[in-house]
């Protein structure tokens, strides 16, 4: 049962002399702290922390979740995201204490257990990747791309090449061109055709041997499969540039098709998104790349190497000798906690399993589209991979709404559905990007198309003002960013 | 397969509805030449209880806390995680949603954010904090290019052998793209020599990175440096110890400008090396050049006290190839993890399991240089950890001899300090009784 009354800060629940810790007595002979420790290094009071029991944080943190709309309580069809149901048996089993208490240095030995699941993990996403080297390390899918490009640079120096130029098409999602240039890059945009792929003239202008990379995300962000790929692919190899494929949609491709078939070097994964996450309300992520066998000396240390005894046993080890490697992208060994889960939600598929998660995400979303495309334009056609972009922008003109897309969505959550991605991909205007994945039930996607539908019959006023139902109305945005209030303070 | 719920009638109808007559029907955008024509070879699909009997048998492979006392630190502490953390943090209105796009289904995640930032600043003593990174590590390298962008210095930071190797691994992967330059001042004698530091300073430096209490647990002679730096026109940087502002004065007390840690300590598991969290927060000034997802406060139409993602314009869904940084999310259920833990600590709780950590450190340097082979390799003071020589330069020998005894007993220094190769490194927190750090003290060898 939500509690709608709005949550005080823990700061306005903190009273002197309150506390929920209780620590062990000191059990060995202590010593003065001054006596230890220089006084110029020690504070005088201990950090200004609220002061709070242990029933009150309790209280607090549980109210404040039913405040979320989450995968578990909402349809939540947010496009590029993939918020696909997150299996209660990879929770469980990440949990092992065999995972979590192990320490990242601990020797090779005692963890052979957790080796083995990695090493596996690894051989995985090559197989589903089409590429066979897999570093594990990168956290998150924006540090998987970064790591590629830092791989490409490294690649093309050790082969005494200067190209500083990446080419990104104008779909792409923000990160890329912003991992571009931290890896020291020039960035340039590509444009899309009217059917939302890559314009091949534009291509071929802005292509050449100053080009070390071409960014390609396929499905696209329309949800489009791009079919000329192999043929950018050519024209790029053809220039000594690399493919990086963004592995955003590969919730749409499992089994079908393969990155490494189609002309990608590089890839990244998001296993929160593909591997079923979960996403941790903003994290924690990672991003796993895989690349051909020619990028895989570059990869980052340390990657997990299996070697086969004359008794037939396996032993995993932690590989840090490879000359070429960029060095490392992160501390330690990478996002375990959610390699593991990725691992779990693949071994639970397999391979049939795998193909039916695409197959079902493409159908899904086509069904909806189906669905939706006799009420709202979705202009790049009526077919699509396992997401799809709708335009709101007619309801400007019916209904004089400034930014109809945010209307629709603010009113769908009085509905009881989390609102898709809106205003992204910045080529459709208004958009609505919708993405159901393959856990939702058909009589969901009706119910969502319904609402959708009623929402759009609304008056204006019923959409400007909404949501109508949640404990705030919409905030403003732009007070908030003028005069950033970014922490509690007693004074205020 | 379980998560799916269409059967083959609701299949067939949702083909219908949309002229199909399959679902290969709806993939004629994918040439043939490019499709996979058998297929994937993976293992076959597993229930689970196979699953379930699988995971277990492989967790059961590692030696984990329970087989063995961890007096391993490094960056990544056996710290105590109370109940609270776990009982919240698994509530799953937390844990299946997403970054707070829409701010008015999301208030409780926002909340939890803001709450996290004042947490940060009130332990730091800082003005701003974001809303997290991925982890120490790239916290620190984002440190440095924001060092870099506000003193518009793109070729020179510095920073001392005593900073995590492998945060200097990072710095340095980042900058080979950048042609910029890491200067690492030698610590000889475990930490910083202030005239050292002096020797390097140019108004080429962009900044300076001390970690206090540093990689070998000592601390740093952090008074006064930040006003040497600040003469030279660099930014301090400092990578702290989340734990040891327990009882450590704040980096914004000694003047830093930007500090990170690894926020590991703060009620999260160690779980090989992540997912952990990375702090940042910096001075007010520099708000608009810091990286990653931050929750502001605000009123709605209603004039209510609300949150949500602010300043957005730094980002890269905003500002592509001029963003601050390519970071997209931030590491929410990890920052709801240190914020209930710092919330359930509480400043007495934090200053309480500091000075259990720093008591019970001393007491295992003072039990292992009682044994003729071990010398305190530094005479610096120390936080949680430190610095054990073996004089007979027998490192594996001595630690696979204590494993062997029930403890994981320090990481060998060897690998990244070929000076160091006769020493390791010992890191004891509140969660080591007298019992085991004798224990310890006992299963080293002769």
């Amino acid at each position: 049962m939500s509690n709608t009354h709005a949550a005080p800060l823990l700061f306005e629940l903190s009273k002197p002399g309150r506390r929920s810790s209780q620590l062990p007595r000191c059990d060995v002979p202590q010593i003065a702290l001054d006596q230890l420790l220089p006084a110029e290094a020690l504070a005088d009071v201990p950090p200004p922390l609220p002061e709070l029991a242990e029933p009150d944080i309790v209280r607090h943190f549980t109210n404040l979740s039913t405040m979320n709309m989450s995968v578990d309580t909402h349809f939540y069809p947010l496009g590029s995201c993939t918020m696909k149901y997150n299996p209660k048996r990879n929770e469980r089993l990440a949990s092992l204490p065999g995972w979590l208490d192990i320490h990242p240095y601990q020797p090779d030995p005692t963890i052979q257990g957790l080796l083995r699941l990695l090493y596996d993990l690894q051989a995985d996403l090559a197989e589903i990747s089409g590429l066979p080297e897999v570093t594990l390390q990168p956290a998150a899918g924006a540090h998987g791309e970064l790591t590629a490009l830092m791989v490409a640079a490294e690649y093309f120096r050790d082969l005494g090449q200067q190209r500083g130029k990446v080419l990104t098409p104008d779909t792409a999602h923000g990160t890329n061109p912003a991992s571009a240039r931290m890896a020291g890059f020039e960035t340039l945009t590509v444009r899309s055709t009217a059917t939302g792929c890559v314009d091949m003239d534009d291509l071929r202008s802005k292509l050449d041997d100053q080009t070390a990379v071409f960014m390609i995300t396929n499905p696209n962000t329309l949800g489009l499969f791009d079919s000329q790929v192999q043929e950018i692919a050519d024209l790029v190899h053809h220039q000594g540039g690399l493919i990086y494929l963004d592995g955003a949609n590969m919730n749409a491709i499992l089994g079908i098709t393969r990155p490494g078939d189609f002309g990608a070097d590089m890839m990244h994964f998001n296993p929160h998104k593909t591997f079923s996450g979960p996403h941790g309300g903003g994290g924690p992520g990672a991003g796993p790349i895989c690349v051909t066998a020619e990028l895989g000396p570059y990869l980052p240390v340390p990657i997990v190497k299996k070697q086969t005894e004359d008794t037939g046993a396996d032993i995993f080890s932690l590989d840090y000798d490879r000359p070429k490697s960029i060095g490392r992208v992160r501390s330690f060994f990478g996002n375990v906690g959610v390699l593991i889960r990725a691992y779990c939600y693949i071994r639970t598929h397999g391979a049939s399993g795998l193909l039916a998660v695409s197959q079902n995400a493409i159908l899904n979303a086509n069904y909806l589209l189906g669905r939706i495309k006799h009420f709202l334009a979705v202009p790049h056609g009526d077919r699509c991979m396992h997401e799809f972009v709708a335009s709101a922008e007619a309801l400007k003109h019916d209904k004089g709404l400034k930014q109809p897309a945010m209307d629709i969505a603010k009113r769908l959550i009085d509905l009881g559905f989390h609102p898709p991605t809106v205003y992204f991909p910045l080529t459709v205007h208004d958009a609505l990007m919708i993405e159901p994945t393959e856990t939702e039930s058909k009589e969901t996607l009706d119910a969502f198309a319904e609402a959708l539908f009623h929402v759009t019959g609304e008056s204006a006023e019923m959409l400007r003002e909404a949501p109508h139902t949640t404990v705030i109305s919409r905030p403003n945005e732009v007070l908030a960013a003028r005069h950033p209030t970014l922490k509690w303070s007693p004074d205020a | 397969m379980p998560y799916f719920l269409n059967n083959q009638e609701d299949q067939q109808a949702m083909l219908a509805a949309i002229g199909a007559t399959s679902i290969d029907d709806l993939l004629e955008s994918i040439p043939d030449s490019m499709r996979l024509k058998r297929p994937l070879d993976m293992r076959p699909p597993m229930s689970e209880l196979e699953l379930t009997q699988h995971m277990e048998q492989l967790a059961q492979r590692n030696a984990q806390g329970t087989k063995h006392r961890c007096f391993l630190g490094g960056g990544s502490y056996d710290h105590f995680i109370p109940s609270v953390v776990d009982a919240i943090a698994t509530r799953a209105e937390f844990y299946t949603s997403y970054t707070p796009y829409q701010p008015e289904v999301s208030q409780g995640n926002l909340q939890a954010m803001f709450e996290y930032q004042t947490l940060i600043c009130q332990l730091t003593g800082m003005d701003v904090s974001n809303a997290s990174l991925y982890d120490g590590g790239s916290a620190t390298i984002e440190a440095v290019l924001l060092s870099m962008s506000v003193t518009r210095r793109h070729r020179k930071v510095i920073t001392t052998t005593s900073l995590h190797p492998e945060y200097r691994q990072v710095i340095q992967t980042y900058l080979a793209n950048l042609d910029a330059e890491l200067v690492t001042i030698p610590t000889a004698g475990g930490r910083l020599e202030p005239s050292a530091l002096s020797a390097e300073l140019d108004d080429q430096v962009a900044c300076v990175l001390i970690q206090h209490p540093n990689f070998f647990g000592n601390l740093e002679p952090v008074d006064g440096i930040a006003e040497q730096v600040h003469q030279a026109g660099a930014l301090l940087v400092s990578v702290f110890d989340p734990i040891s502002l327990g009882i450590l004065r704040r980096p914004g007390d000694l003047g830093v400008d930007v500090a990170v840690a690894e926020g590991q300590s703060l009620g999260n598991p160690m779980q090989f090396g992540g997912p952990y969290l990375g702090i940042m927060a910096c001075r007010e000034r520099f708000v608009r050049r810091l990286p990653g997802r931050i929750a502001g406060q605000t009123v709605d139409r209603r004039g209510r006290r609300c949150w949500v993602l602010t300043l957005q314009t730094r980002e890269q869904h905003i500002r592509r190839d001029k963003a601050t940084s390519n970071i997209c999310t931030n590491q929410g259920l990890f920052a709801l993890r240190a914020a209930i833990y710092l919330s359930w600590m509480g400043p007495h709780g934090l200053q309480e399991t500091a000075t259990l950590c720093t008591q019970k450190a001393h007491y295992a340097a003072q039990r292992i240089t009682e044994r003729d082979r071990y010398n305190l390799k530094f005479a610096a003071p120390m936080f949680k950890e430190f610095v054990i020589q073996d004089k007979q330069g027998q490192v594996e020998q001595a630690l696979k001899k204590a494993h062997a005894g029930g403890c994981l007993a320090g990481i060998a220094l060897g690998r990244w300090y070929p000076e160091l190769k006769d020493c390791f490194l010992v890191a004891v927190t509140e969660k080591r009784t007298l019992e085991e750090i004798d224990q310890l003290a006992d299963c080293l060898p002769d």
